[in-house]
């Protein structure tokens, strides 16, 4: 029942346990004993929107950052992950596989905020070995909604 | 008026006495004042509210894009008989040769024609569970047929059980039509009440057409393929589609399975009428059975959720509902205003800007109720819902 509830706020964080229990035949009060379980044991982390910031008009800048390590005495790849997720500009940090081993979605104002990030924090941090910056031109789709929506399609209002 | 003076009145007017024994839909006038509406919040349509999931969508593509644009086989491409003969199998454990038992149609409309075509003989009677699909009593009807549709009550759930049909077996009844899930009013039988028409069939030595294009759509409920009950595949003809469980209404692609002997008739019709399904939809068909399920499964939990909103929602504005096991239509009764099903989906359309289909469209059991479809955003229900709330208040009697 918890999956239920957690895949009806992944799409619609606003849905009320009114609502849900609507939808999953739940009684109110499971619904939010639940959800109150889930948010208390962090399965739900937090309530957001998915903001298209480019139709705000906001200056806003997005990049991927590869960040190769350099495995360290009595340091983990975990406390260098960290030691960068700290700052309030690593948006998302992930160990990953491949050629690099980190992998940090950076935010900031402009390119040069984020290039300061990078030289002035990012690379200093011991056992960070090497930077891969990727600069994010456009974003088609984020977390499952497509930006520019595409063409509605009209359906036919009647169909027997 | 006698029948020689009919049968000059038509040919006067260049028009068949077979296409003038079926009847337009009823609600003509109705379709008229949709189209002169803003702003309408439709619960009228009859096909899932998703595009066709991508991987299916692309697999068409690249057969154009490979120049797969010839005929195939008359009964459909060999390989997609195959994959639908495997799926059949392992879906709902039927056993179908998919050289001789299946044939592929344009949608399940065609795959209904064409059995009745081949099956039945003038004068013939069809035994037609009513409410039920527009198509079905017409289909009887071209093909040279009566329909005798027999009643399906609110209080039964809307379910048809084998004693209602005994007391309506002649001794011209050939077959029995029945479509569960049920359009329009989302009624599932059980496999015991389906077992019943079967030993009902055994005993009259009658063919069962069942129309399962909404077995994938089920909610808690149990769907039992009418085929795989014990002595039933030789005696049923199993109708079923696309359409509705990958979202592909507009590909026009549909199944029938059956005795090779109907299979075999039902061919000859289709080879001179259609001669095949057109080739991307066959693509894009292999591609659903054969890809990952994983979208219909989504699909068939999202619809759930949506049904449940609807059935409360129905009830708390004071209609009776019966809750829906399949499909995706709940079937309120509107009695409690006094207006016709007509009326009422008329004025609730020019007053509230609401459309929903009068159930007098599905037969004379649907007077008194109107289909509202769920396949539509939650968003578009909860306001359908609001308005119609406003309306039945306004207008209870």
């Amino acid at each position: 029942m918890l999956k239920d509830i957690l895949k009806i706020l992944e799409n619609d964080a606003r849905a009320t346990p009114k609502q849900i229990a609507v939808m999953t035949g739940m009684t109110q009060a499971e619904v939010t004993k639940t959800i109150k379980k889930a948010q208390d044991d962090r399965t739900i982390l937090k309530y957001k929107a998915i903001i298209n910031w480019d139709k705000a008009e906001n200056e806003h800048v997005l990049a991927w950052i590869g960040v190769k390590l350099e495995p360290q005495k009595d340091v983990g790849f975990d406390s260098i992950a960290q030691h960068i997720y700290r700052y309030p500009q690593a948006k998302s940090v992930y160990l990953v596989s491949g050629t690099v081993d980190l992998l940090v979605m950076v935010t900031g104002k402009n390119n040069h905020e984020i290039a300061d990030f990078v030289s002035q924090k990012l690379s200093h941090i011991d056992g960070v070995k090497e930077t891969v910056t990727q600069f994010i031109l456009k974003r088609y789709k984020e977390d499952g909604e497509v930006m520019e929506s595409e063409e509605v399609v009209k359906r036919q209002a009647v169909v027997l | 008026m006698t029948t020689q003076s009919k049968t000059q009145k038509h040919r006067i007017q260049h028009i068949s006495l077979r296409a003038n024994a079926i009847q337009p839909s009823g609600i003509r006038k109705f379709f008229d004042l949709l189209s002169s509406i803003d702003g309408v919040i439709s619960l009228g349509v009859g096909e899932p509210d998703y595009a066709t999931p991508w991987h299916i969508r692309e697999s068409a593509i690249e057969s154009i894009e490979k120049g797969q644009t010839m005929y195939t086989s008359n009964s459909g491409m060999p390989e997609l008989r195959k994959e639908l003969a495997r799926f059949l199998k392992n879906e709902y454990k039927v056993d179908y040769d998919p050289t001789s038992e299946l044939l592929i149609t344009v949608g399940c409309s065609e795959a209904l024609d064409l059995t009745m075509r081949a099956i039945i003989d003038p004068g013939d009677e069809v035994i037609i569970p009513n409410p039920c699909f527009v198509a079905y009593g017409s289909c009887v009807t071209l093909a040279g047929g009566k329909p005798v549709h027999i009643p399906t009550y609110e209080v039964n759930n809307f379910e048809i059980s084998a004693q209602d049909i005994e007391k309506y077996i002649t001794n011209k009844t050939r077959a029995i039509l029945i479509g569960y899930p049920s359009n329009p009013t989302g009624a599932v039988l059980s496999r015991q009440k389906l077992a019943e028409i079967a030993a009902l069939a055994i005993k009259y030595d009658l063919t069962v057409i069942s129309d399962e294009i909404y077995s994938k759509l089920v909610y808690g409920a149990e769907f039992t393929c009418f085929a795989s009950l014990p002595g039933m595949k030789e005696r049923t003809v199993f109708l079923g589609g696309f359409s509705k469980a990958y979202a592909m209404t507009g590909w026009r692609i549909g199944y029938a399975a059956a005795p090779k002997e109907i299979i075999a008739a039902m061919h000859k019709i289709h080879q001179y009428t259609m001669m095949c399904v057109s080739t991307m939809s066959q693509m894009a068909a292999l591609e659903a059975l054969k890809g990952d399920q994983d979208s219909v499964t989504e699909m068939v939990e999202d619809y759930n959720r949506r049904r449940q909103v609807m059935v409360k929602g129905l009830r708390d504005i004071g209609l009776t509902c019966y809750e829906p096991k399949g499909a995706f239509y709940c079937f309120p009764s509107i009695k409690c205003t006094g207006m016709t099903s007509e009326d009422f989906a008329e004025k609730l359309l020019s007053e509230e800007k609401v459309a929903v289909v009068p159930g007098s469209a599905f037969g004379k059991c649907g007077e008194g109720y109107i289909r509202c479809c769920y396949a539509t955003s939650l968003a578009d229900i909860e306001e359908a819902l609001k308005r119609m709330g406003r309306f039945v208040k306004k207008n209870k009697k």
